[in-house]
């Protein structure tokens, strides 16, 4: 396997590491973000900064960029997602754009606007394989046991959900608590991967490609998420030769999927043995699945 | 009959205010264990305020509520922890997810295994057609069955006290019959319930006792089938004043 095809491979998964936790959130809790970089960015300066000025070993490092992100989504979750409707996208704006500012500037420690340079690339194909597939196994199980259904409870009706017996708030909290987990572990994978970073990756443009690929892929459905995002890097990277061009492509392949499918790729569907015999029947669309806004 | 036991369910003086509306004016009502009791009323007498305010959805502004002598937690999961569950009005059946997977959203504060089981056997009992549809998506069920599978959800955290807010809105005669029906069952099997309808006569025919709420006043109380002959209730909810069979 060439380098090239490796290096695919591993952007590949890393994106999917990001893309299952943005579905967890988006796509099956409900709440809407604009602002995932700034987990995103968490992730990759925790690991850059612990393995380079503090000796750390690449995994203890990686595994305290989740955990900081999962705790800066935690205290921004407490005030804003106790209100229902689109606050958090709004917070989430504002949220990702002091953290890249707070980089940018906090000179000493982050090395503000130069970025930081020579991170080991300890990334590897099997590494990243191995996080991957933890990662979405503890997806899929997620998704599919109470702790899911509690999710997908919030999403469909809160009201409802809040007079059964669902703590909702709480529920909400802990989804985006751990969809900024799985982001961080997306971002200190990747500051190994690419081994060098600076505050401009993390910018709005990366936040709103994050939630487009879930929304491309199908709001919830977690393999649609990770379809979705394969999607989109393989675009982005095969037309990397003819680079000019290479954003209208993206931007035609996700108005085209916004107006045959509006659900998304699989919609509400995940691949799987039912999938399979679903498109062999008629398929009737769920009542209440629709595109995302 | 019930005199000398402790209510169940006991509200005090409960106000519920939405702004300078209020909604709940000082409403008292128990409910003792093995009864139905019916709130009735008309649009905007504050019905389902009242039972939003009990569940914890709607804060209360003043005024106590008691389970089995202990006091009713202000927020809605913990009400539900405690033993009471709604059927609220207009359903609000989760749509894209299956007949079953309602069913289990209701009996989400449960861990028992074995019960819960038990308890949708029980569910599928007293509705069949849910389990004929136990795969269909809530929203393709008519509105009859949706009620159904309201009633069936919240049957499923086993409720010591079931609220029904409205379970006739919007059906066809015959299927709330039918519903009523298997609501007098579910009572019989041992369930509390208290009912508020907008269908008086029906509530009437149904429950033990009744209370008559009028823009947030307790107007009356008494026995069902006083309130039944009671010419001032004939002539404001029964439809009195026509020609009676």
């Amino acid at each position: 396997m060439s380098n090239y095809t490796e290096g695919i491979l591993i952007l590949l998964m890393i994106n999917g590491i990001a893309a299952m936790g943005v579905s967890l959130l988006t796509g099956f809790t409900g709440i809407f973000t604009l602002g995932h970089a700034a987990y995103l960015a968490i992730g990759s300066y925790t690991t850059a900064i612990l393995t380079l000025d503090y000796g750390f070993h690449w995994l203890p490092a990686v595994i305290l960029g989740g955990l900081l992100a999962m705790i800066v989504g935690y205290l921004v979750g407490l005030p804003t997602l106790k209100l229902m409707g689109d606050y958090y996208a709004i917070a989430s704006i504002g949220l990702a754009e002091s953290i890249r500012l707070i980089i940018e500037n906090w000179q000493s420690v982050t090395n503000g606007a130069r970025g930081i340079p020579g991170i080991d690339t300890f990334t590897t194909l099997p590494i990243t394989a191995g996080f991957f597939v933890v990662m979405a196994y503890g997806a899929f199980c997620l998704i599919n046991g109470r702790i899911g259904r509690a999710f997908k409870a919030c999403r469909d009706d809160h009201v409802a959900a809040s007079l059964l017996g669902f703590n909702t708030p709480r529920y909400r909290v802990l989804s985006l608590s751990i969809s900024a987990f799985y982001v961080g572990i997306a971002g200190g994978l990747y500051a190994g991967f690419i081994s060098f970073i600076q505050p401009i990756m993390f910018d709005m443009l990366k936040s709103t490609e994050m939630t487009s690929v879930v929304v491309f892929g199908g709001l919830g459905s977690m393999s649609g998420a990770l379809l979705g995002t394969t999607i989109i890097t393989l675009v982005t990277e095969l037309f990397r030769p003819i680079s000019q061009y290479r954003m209208l492509i993206y931007g035609l392949v996700l108005v085209l999927v916004m107006v045959f499918r509006p659900e998304g790729l699989l919609g509400r569907h995940e691949v799987g043995p039912a999938l399979f015999r679903k498109l062999t029947r008629r398929v009737t669309p769920a009542p209440g699945e629709r595109g995302p806004l | 009959m019930t005199a000398p036991r402790p209510p169940l369910l006991s509200v005090r003086d409960l106000c519920v205010s939405y702004g300078a509306i209020k909604a709940v004016k000082k409403v008292s009502l128990d409910v003792f264990a093995g009864e139905i009791v019916s709130v009735i009323g008309a649009n905007g007498a504050g019905k389902s305020t009242l039972m939003n305010a009990i569940m914890g959805d709607v804060r209360r502004e003043s005024g106590d509520i008691f389970l089995d002598g202990k006091p009713l937690a202000r927020r809605s999961f913990q009400v539900v922890a405690q033993g009471l569950s709604l059927s609220p009005e207009g359903r609000k059946v989760f749509a894209p997810l299956t007949v079953m997977e309602n069913l289990m959203m209701g009996a989400f504060p449960r861990r028992d295994r074995h019960a819960i089981d038990d308890d949708l056997k029980r569910v599928f009992t007293l509705f069949p057609r849910l389990e004929e549809r136990r795969q269909q998506y809530a929203g393709t069920l008519s509105g009859g069955e949706q009620q159904m599978l309201a009633i069936g959800r919240a049957l499923m955290s086993r409720p010591r006290v079931l609220l029904l807010d409205e379970p006739s809105l919007g059906l066809a005669p015959i299927i709330i019959k039918e519903i009523f029906r298997e609501l007098k069952l579910i009572n019989e099997q041992g369930t509390t319930i208290l009912l508020v309808e907008q269908n008086a006569r029906q509530a009437l025919l149904l429950s033990h006792r009744a209370y008559v709420l009028q823009t947030g006043n307790l107007l009356k109380e008494g026995l069902s089938s006083d309130l039944l002959q009671d010419p001032d209730i004939e002539a404001a909810y029964l439809g009195g004043g026509h020609k009676k069979p």
